[in-house]
């Protein structure tokens, strides 16, 4: 029982992440800035690291600031609004589970439902597909979140004739271009990016081929176990000491170059990019995903009329104009920052999105103990 | 304090109430604890928020401690709600330092149209439990309520015990070793197991036993070094830590590869997301004893069938005070005190 099994001596091996935290260490001095800070663009890196303590284990001239990579999180109000407003029109809105709990303008699809609304949490777009041939008579509409991993699904459900009474309400969003975004802000010292290595996985290290010739930025392909993460990290550091910006792929055992061609072929088949609003962030050209025309019988937006006006009778909840969700997702303040966090935001109770999801900054930081930097006790 | 999300702001009560976490202790510090100390009590009180209470009879304690269980379903792999009943209560007593157990008091309230079969096979385990540890069950009381007032069994017990010295949950100060006498999680994730519908590999099964027999064992190798004791049940080792730092002014820090996990709650908890340290045990002590008679109390621990997994998983700081620092292996992080346990009515 105590003696590691053998993935945990191929994945979890200490010894090999205090070697890897050295030579980190190592490259960081030799830069000899302070701070040298990087970003991630995805809750599961976030996650990984909380979970494994590894801030304790970084430099502290590192900062590895968590970035806009909460597809929940990152969802607009408005969109929110949107299905909320379906929902109180008495239609079926069927949306993966973290959705259901963040607030929109004023009401999320959690208090709709507590309202008599028709809210079903699906775990995939199968199950959606299920519940519009199981309701033949009614409209049932999939409010789709999340990035291209999850987009590649809806797209493959709508390349394989739904029902008819099945529509897509689109909150996909596409993470490169909001790398460029944050790369631009104002005040910006991002000077690396680690990719996610599940998103890479179907777009292909090669995605990020443009940003780096265009920003001179490196970005490393990073997986989620914490040697995957410690060694693209010391990888990053080095492209960083060594002015050589490139792409590296650090997660070779699942992501190519070039990535799932099929799945890519799907997703721009049926998707569309275009210009939207990323919570709290910014507007982000080309970074949300919108259905093409040929699929408009299926698109929510051009299919049925949304009122989101009905929303106004209400009064939208005080603690709201505190939440500091978006300065958190562009990363230029983390939850420690906010007088909310732990205090009046908590899981069972969210003020912001970041709260809500289990990829949410947060959310994350609270579920660790809310004091992820144990560099100062010894 | 006002925590949000808890009695004062939902005015009603909510499954995390009954978690074991956070939420169980703010609501009966808010209302229990009101009028906990009107009357004085010669011993250990309500307002210890200990695992039982000790009255003081001449130059003995008498230990009282109650449980009520409304496990669901009523039987899961590794026990079921009879064997829960006797053991928990046991263990609460025995977490108090018990060494000679008098009695339990059993009330139940059965749901109109229960099988009179199932409250036959609860009750025979009820008694080899009883008949396991040596302690009878010496008054009781039935209840019926009707269909759909009560979810088919609830199960109340009432343990009474002596001892000369009262282990309390309160006694960690710096230095100390913290013990777990074997693996831990096995309860809850096997009953979410259950729950979920499950298929796991390996053999997950709950923990459920009787701890007065190992505790005796533990008492006789530590003596006086033997200081703190609780059993980590809802909101696991996480809660049940953090309440015995909290109430000692230490913090204590836990290395998370010396924890002993089963491979199949390893996975299980993989899989449902759910970290075995927040999850109930009902076979398992953390032990806080002085780090000179730790290699003693494990040893003796190690020789007795409940206890072949224990381990030394932490020692007691002086910061972060009532906090739990989690060395992973490859750095450090707090170890949150759980809400609550992650599934209601699991035991």
């Amino acid at each position: 029982m105590n003696a590691p099994d053998s993935t945990q001596l191929k994945f979890r091996d200490p010894l090999r992440g205090k070697l890897l935290g050295e030579r980190l260490q190592q490259v960081v001095s030799e830069i000899g800035r302070n701070p040298v800070s990087v970003m991630h663009v995805c809750g599961s890196h976030e996650q990984a690291i909380a979970r494994f303590g590894l801030r304790s284990a970084f430099p502290r001239e590192l900062d590895v600031v968590m970035g806009p990579g909460c597809p929940v999180c990152i969802t607009d109000v408005p969109e929110v609004d949107e299905a909320v407003a379906l929902a109180l029109q008495g239609v079926r809105v069927a949306t993966y589970g973290d959705m259901v709990r963040v607030p929109g303008t004023v009401k999320s699809l959690a208090d709709v439902r507590g309202d008599g609304a028709k809210i079903e949490i699906i775990y995939s777009i199968e199950q959606a597909l299920q519940l519009a041939r199981d309701n033949p008579d009614e409209e049932v509409v999939f409010f789709a979140t999340g990035f291209e991993t999850t987009a590649v699904a809806t797209a493959s459900a709508l390349l394989g004739k739904p029902p008819k009474n099945f529509s897509v309400l689109s909150a996909h969003k596409y993470i490169p271009p909001v790398m460029e975004i944050v790369t631009e802000m104002p005040g910006t010292r991002i000077e690396g990016f680690l990719a996610a290595g599940h998103a890479a996985i179907i777009t292909g290290s090669g995605v990020f081929d443009a940003f780096v010739r265009d920003h001179h930025i490196p970005v490393v392909v990073a997986g989620f176990e914490p040697l995957d993460i410690l060694a693209a990290l010391v990888k990053l550091v080095e492209l960083i000491r060594d002015g050589t910006p490139q792409v590296v792929n650090m997660f070779p055992r699942c992501v190519s170059h070039e990535g799932n061609t099929v799945a890519q072929k799907q997703l721009w088949e049926v998707f569309a990019p275009t210009g939207g609003q990323w919570r709290g962030i910014a507007h982000v050209p080309n970074g949300n995903l919108r259905l093409r025309e040929e699929f408009a019988a299926y698109d929510t937006r051009k299919r049925m009329k949304i009122d989101v006006s009905k929303l106004w009778d209400y009064a939208p909840p005080k603690l709201l104009g505190q939440c500091i969700c978006g300065e958190i997702m562009s990363g230029s303040k983390n939850p420690k920052s906010c007088k909310l966090f732990g205090k009046e935001c908590v899981p069972e109770n969210p003020v912001g999105a970041c709260m809500v999801s289990s990829e949410g900054s947060c959310r994350i930081w609270h579920q660790y103990g809310g004091h992820l930097d144990l560099r100062g006790i010894s | 304090m006002n925590i949000p999300g808890l009695v004062k702001h939902n005015q009603r009560i909510a499954m995390r109430h009954g978690g074991g976490g956070r939420a169980m202790r703010m609501l009966i510090e808010e209302v229990f604890m009101r009028g906990a100390t009107d009357l004085a009590v010669d011993g250990v009180g309500l307002d210890a928020m200990d695992d039982g209470a000790a009255i003081r009879i001449g130059d003995q304690y008498l230990i009282v401690t109650t449980d009520s269980h409304v496990i669901h379903p009523l039987f899961f792999p590794g026990g079921d709600i009879g064997k829960l009943s006797i053991a928990g209560t046991v263990n609460d007593l025995s977490m108090m330092g018990a060494t000679k157990l008098l009695g339990l008091t059993c009330g139940v309230i059965l749901e109109e149209g229960l099988e009179r079969s199932v409250l036959e096979r609860v009750q025979d385990s009820m008694r080899a439990t009883c008949l396991e540890v040596g302690v009878p069950i010496v008054t009781g009381d039935t209840k019926v309520m009707g269909k759909g007032e009560i979810d088919a069994l609830v199960i109340n017990t009432t343990g009474f015990a002596l001892t000369n010295r009262i282990v309390r949950d309160n006694g960690l100060r710096v230095g100390d070793r913290i013990i777990v006498t074997g693996t831990v999680g096995d309860h809850g994730l096997a009953v979410m197991a259950t729950r979920n519908k499950l298929e796991l590999a390996g053999e997950l099964k709950s923990d459920c036993a009787p701890l007065f027999d190992l505790v005796q064992k533990v008492l006789a190798a530590g003596g006086d070094g033997v200081v703190a004791m609780k059993d980590p049940t809802r909101g696991g080792v996480a809660s049940a830590l953090h309440e015995m730092a909290n109430k000692a002014g230490v913090g204590v820090l836990l290395m998370e590869n010396d924890v002993p996990v089963s491979e199949a709650a390893r996975a299980a908890g993989e899989l449902l997301g759910i970290d075995p340290l927040h999850v109930a045990n009902e076979g398992k002590a953390l032990i806080g004893v002085r780090p000179e008679v730790a290699d003693q109390v494990l040893a003796a621990l190690k020789a007795h069938p409940l206890g072949r997994n224990a381990a030394i998983i932490g020692t007691a700081i002086a910061e972060p005070k009532g906090k739990l620092v989690l060395d992973t292996g490859f750095g450090r992080r707090l170890l949150a005190e759980p809400e609550g346990e992650p599934l209601p009515r699991i035991c």
